[in-house]
C-alpha cells in the first residue's frame, strides 16, 4: 500500500561537502517530514560519505523524495529500504553513579541479562555501551530508570542493506567516462 | 547600446586570455572572477557593489572594455534581468551582489530561477574568513539561505578555489535542467593573490545531467501513439530549454496531433501553427483544459504537470494512458501517474522518436478542439479583444500590440491578470518570445526582466506589460532604463487594483475587496521623472495610435492604459477543481 506510513532507513552516498547536510534536511523539511533519526560517516568508498536516516512516510513520499535527493548536484546515489530489507542498529551510552553498581545487585543483573558493555568505571561513575535494536535500548532504558541515570545518549541508526548496493560499480564507471 | 561594439573585440580578447590561460599568471582573487567570466562568455553582467565586493568591483572598473556591468536599482532587479536575459538566449545569467542584505536581496530572483529552471549564476561578497560565523558588518548566512532555492552553491574562503568552482558553477547552471547557481567569496579571498590557470568544467562525477535514453521506452511511447485515437500533446518549457521546438514541430506535424503548451512553453511553436491548440492550466484555453479529460493517450513533453496546469489531481487525465518525456526524474510520477516515462533531452528524444512515428490526421479529433474554440470564443475572447462596452480591456491592448508588431515582438509579462491575458492573446512566431515568471508568480519580475532582454537581443522590440500592482514593486528600475538607454518598451495596464486577488475575492470571498484597491500615483510623471517618452491612454479611440508611437518609438517608451476596473480572467478553473469544471463566466 502506498498510502501507509512505514519505518524507511534512507541511505544516501554522498561527497564530502560542506552545506550538503543542509540540503539534504531540507529536502525533508519542506515537505513537513521529521527526520527520526541520522548518522552520517564514511562509507566503503574512499572520499564518498553516507548518511543513513529514518523517516516515517509513505513509499509514495520517500520514493519522491529520493527523486530529489539524487537530484543535488554532490548526492552520487540514495537508497530507501524497510527494516525487513536492512540490518541495522542503535548504540547508546548510560552515564550511572558507581555506587549503586555495589549497592543495587540488581543492576549486575540487568547490565548480564542486557549484553551491555561496561567502557569505564571510576569512584563516581561508570558507563554502559549498548548497541541493538532501539527497544533493546528502550527497554534497558526502562529499567537502569529506575537507579537514576546520570546522562543517556541514543545514536541515530547505522544500517547495512541485505541486497548488494552496486554504487563502487556505478562510480567507477563514471570515473571512466 | 555601447556593449555590443564590444562583441568583436571579445574574441580577440578571448583568444589572448586562452592562451595566457594555458601557463598560469600570478593575479588576485578578485580579477579571477572576471577572468573566470570572460572565459565563460560573459559580456554582460548585472548587480549593485558593497562593501564585500568591493574588490570585484574594482577589477570591473579595469575590464569595462570587455564586460559592461548593468547597475540596477536593486538587487532583485539584477536577478530579474539576468533572467531575462538568459530566458531570451539561453545563454547563462550573471547577477552580482554585496554580502548581508545585497545578498538577500537576490533570493527571490534565485528561487524564481529554480522553479522555472532558468541558468543563472550569482556571485555574492563576504565578509572576511576569519570573521565568518561572528556577526561582522553585513554578514549573512547567504550559502544557507539560499541552499533550498538553489541548483548549487558554494562558498570560496581561498583564491586558488575560485577558476575550479566558477567552471562548475557556469556548467552546473546551464546543463541538465538548468537552474540558479550562487559562489560566495569571502573579501580575503578576493584580495589574495594566486596562480591563475581556467579549465572549463565537463564533467562531475556524482551528477548525470542528462539521463541515457531508453529506446525500448521510446518504442513504446511511439506504439502508444501510432495506435492513439485521441492523442493529445502538452509540452513545456522543456522544449525550447532542449532546443527541440523544430523536433517538436516534426513530430506534431507528422503525427497529427493537436498540441497545448503550459505558461512557460508558450511560443515554441507559433501561435498560428494550425495544430497550435492553446494553453492548459487555471486560465488556458478551453478545449485543451476540457479535453485533457477526454483524450486517450496524453503525451507530456518537458513539462511538470503543476498544479495550476493539472487542477485536481484525482479527475486529471484519468481516462488516458500518459507518456512522459522529462530530462528531471526526480519529476516523473512526482504529481501524475505515467504510463511510459522517457528519460532524457528533449531534442535527443524527439529526434529519436520522430522515425518511429506513422503518419497520422486526426481530423475529426482536431475538429472538436475547433468546435470548442469557437464557444470560447464567443463568450470570452470576442469581447475581451473586441469590447463593446466602454471601458478599456486589458485584451484589446494585448490585440493593438499583436498588430503593431506583428507577433515578432517579446513580450515579458509580471504576474497577475495582465499575465494571464498577456499569455493568452500575444501572438507569437518565434520561440523564446514568452517571459514571464511562472512557477514562482513572481510580482516586480516584468521590467527587470525586460531589461535583461533587450540587452541581449537590442535588434528585438521587447515589450514589458505589467499591472500596476507589480509594476510598483519594482518601478525603481525605470532608473536603469535611463542610464543604460536599453530601449524597452513598458506598459502598465492600469485597474487600480491588485486584480487578480480581486477578482479571486469577488468570486471565492463575497467580494470582500481587502487591500486590493489602490491608490495610485501619475505613472506618466514618473516616467517623465526619469526622462523617459511616456502616455497615458484612457479612452479605445487613443489606443491604436499609442500603440503605434510606443512601437515606433527607436528608444525606450512609457504607456500606461486606463483599463476597467473590476474585468475578470475567464475561462477559469477555480483552484482544486478538475479540468472539466472550467468556467467560461
Amino acid at each position: 500500500m502506498d498510502k501507509e506510513l512505514k519505518h524507511y532507513t534512507v541511505s544516501i552516498y554522498t561527497e564530502n561537502n560542506i552545506g550538503l547536510l543542509n540540503r539534504i534536511s531540507a529536502i525533508f523539511q519542506r515537505r513537513h517530514i521529521n527526520i527520526e533519526s541520522l548518522n552520517t560517516s564514511r562509507s566503503e568508498i574512499e572520499n564518498v560519505s553516507r548518511f543513513t536516516l529514518v523517516v516515517d512516510v509513505t513509499e509514495d513520499q520517500i520514493k519522491k523524495i529520493i527523486g530529489q535527493l539524487e537530484r543535488q548536484v554532490e548526492v552520487i546515489k540514495a537508497y530507501y529500504h524497510t527494516d525487513e530489507e536492512t540490518i541495522y542498529q542503535v548504540s547508546a551510552m548510560f552515564k550511572i553513579k558507581s555506587d549503586l553498581l555495589f549497592e543495587e545487585r540488581q543492576i549486575q543483573n540487568i547490565i548480564k541479562d542486557s549484553s551491555a558493555k561496561i567502557v569505564t568505571v571510576n569512584k563516581e561513575f561508570f558507563v554502559l555501551e549498548k548497541s541493538g535494536r532501539k527497544n533493546e535500548i528502550d527497554q534497558l532504558h526502562r529499567e537502569l530508570s529506575a537507579f537514576g541515570i546520570m546522562q543517556f545518549v541514543r545514536s541515530g541508526r547505522i544500517a547495512v542493506t541485505k541486497d548488494e548496493l552496486k554504487i563502487t560499480k556505478m562510480l567507477s564507471e563514471a570515473f571512466k567516462n | 547600446m555601447h556593449f555590443n561594439k564590444h562583441c568583436m573585440k571579445e574574441t580577440q580578447t578571448l583568444n589572448t586570455i586562452n592562451k595566457q590561460a594555458e601557463s598560469t599568471v600570478r593575479i588576485s582573487g578578485s580579477e579571477a572572477v572576471i577572468r573566470c567570466l570572460l572565459e565563460e562568455g560573459v559580456d554582460i553582467l548585472y548587480g549593485y557593489p558593497g562593501g564585500a565586493i568591493m574588490p570585484v568591483y574594482d577589477e570591473l572598473y579595469k575590464y569595462r572594455d570587455k564586460i559592461h556591468h548593468v547597475l540596477t536599482r536593486h538587487e532583485q532587479g539584477a536577478t530579474h534581468a539576468a533572467q531575462g536575459f538568459a530566458r531570451i538566449s539561453g545563454r547563462v545569467g550573471v547577477a552580482m551582489a554585496t554580502s548581508g542584505p545585497g545578498a538577500t536581496n537576490l533570493i527571490t530572483g534565485i528561487a524564481d530561477a529554480q522553479i522555472d529552471s532558468t541558468p543563472m549564476v550569482c556571485i555574492t561578497g563576504q565578509v572576511a574568513s576569519h570573521l565568518l560565523g561572528s556577526d561582522a558588518f553585513q554578514e549573512t548566512d547567504i550559502v544557507g539561505i539560499s541552499t533550498p532555492v538553489t541548483k548549487w552553491n558554494h562558498q570560496i574562503t581561498k583564491a586558488s578555489e575560485i577558476p575550479e568552482v566558477m567552471a562548475k558553477a557556469f556548467y552546473i547552471a546551464k546543463s541538465g535542467r538548468p537552474g540558479p547557481v550562487l559562489v560566495d567569496i569571502t573579501k580575503d579571498a578576493q584580495f589574495e593573490e594566486f596562480d591563475f590557470k581556467y579549465k572549463k568544467c565537463t564533467g562531475i562525477r556524482s551528477y548525470k545531467p542528462v539521463p541515457d535514453i531508453d529506446i525500448s521506452k521510446l518504442e513504446a511511447a511511439a506504439d502508444l501513439i501510432n495506435n492513439a485515437k485521441k492523442p493529445m500533446i502538452v509540452w513545456g518549457q522543456g522544449v525550447i530549454l532542449g532546443g527541440a521546438e523544430a523536433e517538436l514541430k516534426a513530430v506534431l506535424e507528422k503525427a497529427g496531433i493537436p498540441a497545448a503548451w503550459t505558461i512557460l512553453g508558450a511560443s515554441a511553436i507559433p501561435t498560428s501553427h494550425p495544430l497550435n491548440i492553446g494553453m492548459v492550466g487555471m486560465h488556458g484555453n478551453y478545449a485543451p483544459n476540457l479535453l485533457t479529460n477526454e483524450c486517450d493517450v496524453l503525451i507530456a513533453i518537458g513539462m511538470r504537470f503543476d498544479d495550476r496546469v493539472t487542477g485536481s489531481l484525482d479527475t486529471y487525465a484519468k481516462q488516458a494512458k500518459v507518456i512522459h518525456f522529462e530530462i528531471d526524474p526526480a519529476e516523473v510520477d512526482k504529481n501524475v501517474k505515467t504510463d511510459i516515462a522517457v528519460l532524457g533531452d528533449s531534442k535527443d528524444s524527439l529526434t529519436r522518436l520522430l522515425p518511429l512515428l506513422k503518419e497520422n490526421k486526426h481530423s475529426e479529433w482536431l475538429q472538436k478542439f475547433k468546435d470548442l474554440y469557437k464557444i470560447e470564443f464567443d463568450e470570452v475572447i470576442n469581447d475581451d479583444i473586441h469590447p463593446t462596452k466602454e471601458g478599456l480591456t486589458m485584451g484589446e491592448v494585448l490585440k493593438e500590440i499583436n498588430i503593431q508588431t506583428k507577433g515578432e515582438a517579446a513580450i515579458v509579462s509580471d504576474v497577475g491578470q495582465h499575465q494571464m491575458i498577456a499569455c493568452r492573446y500575444a501572438e507569437f512566431n518565434k520561440t523564446r518570445s514568452n517571459i514571464t515568471s511562472g512557477g514562482l508568480g513572481t510580482m516586480g519580475f516584468g521590467l527587470p526582466a525586460a531589461i535583461g532582454a533587450k540587452m541581449a537581443q537590442p535588434e528585438r522590440e521587447v515589450i514589458s506589460i505589467s499591472g500596476d500592482g507589480g509594476y510598483q514593486m519594482t518601478i525603481q528600475e525605470l532608473g536603469t532604463i535611463f542610464q543604460t538607454k536599453a530601449a524597452v518598451k513598458v506598459v502598465v495596464l492600469n485597474n487600480d487594483f491588485l486584480g487578480m486577488v480581486r477578482q479571486w475575492q469577488q468570486l471565492f470571498f463575497d467580494k470582500r475587496y481587502a487591500s486590493t484597491e489602490m491608490t495610485n500615483p501619475d505613472f506618466v510623471t514618473i516616467a517623465k521623472g526619469y526622462y523617459l517618452n511616456a502616455k497615458r491612454v484612457t479612452k479605445r479611440e487613443e489606443l491604436a495610435e499609442a500603440v503605434e508611437e510606443m512601437i515606433a518609438s527607436k528608444e525606450a517608451y512609457f504607456l500606461e492604459v486606463c483599463v476597467e476596473k473590476e474585468d475578470n480572467v475567464f475561462p477559469m478553473i477555480p483552484s482544486g477543481a478538475s479540468v472539466s469544471e472550467i468556467r467560461l463566466k
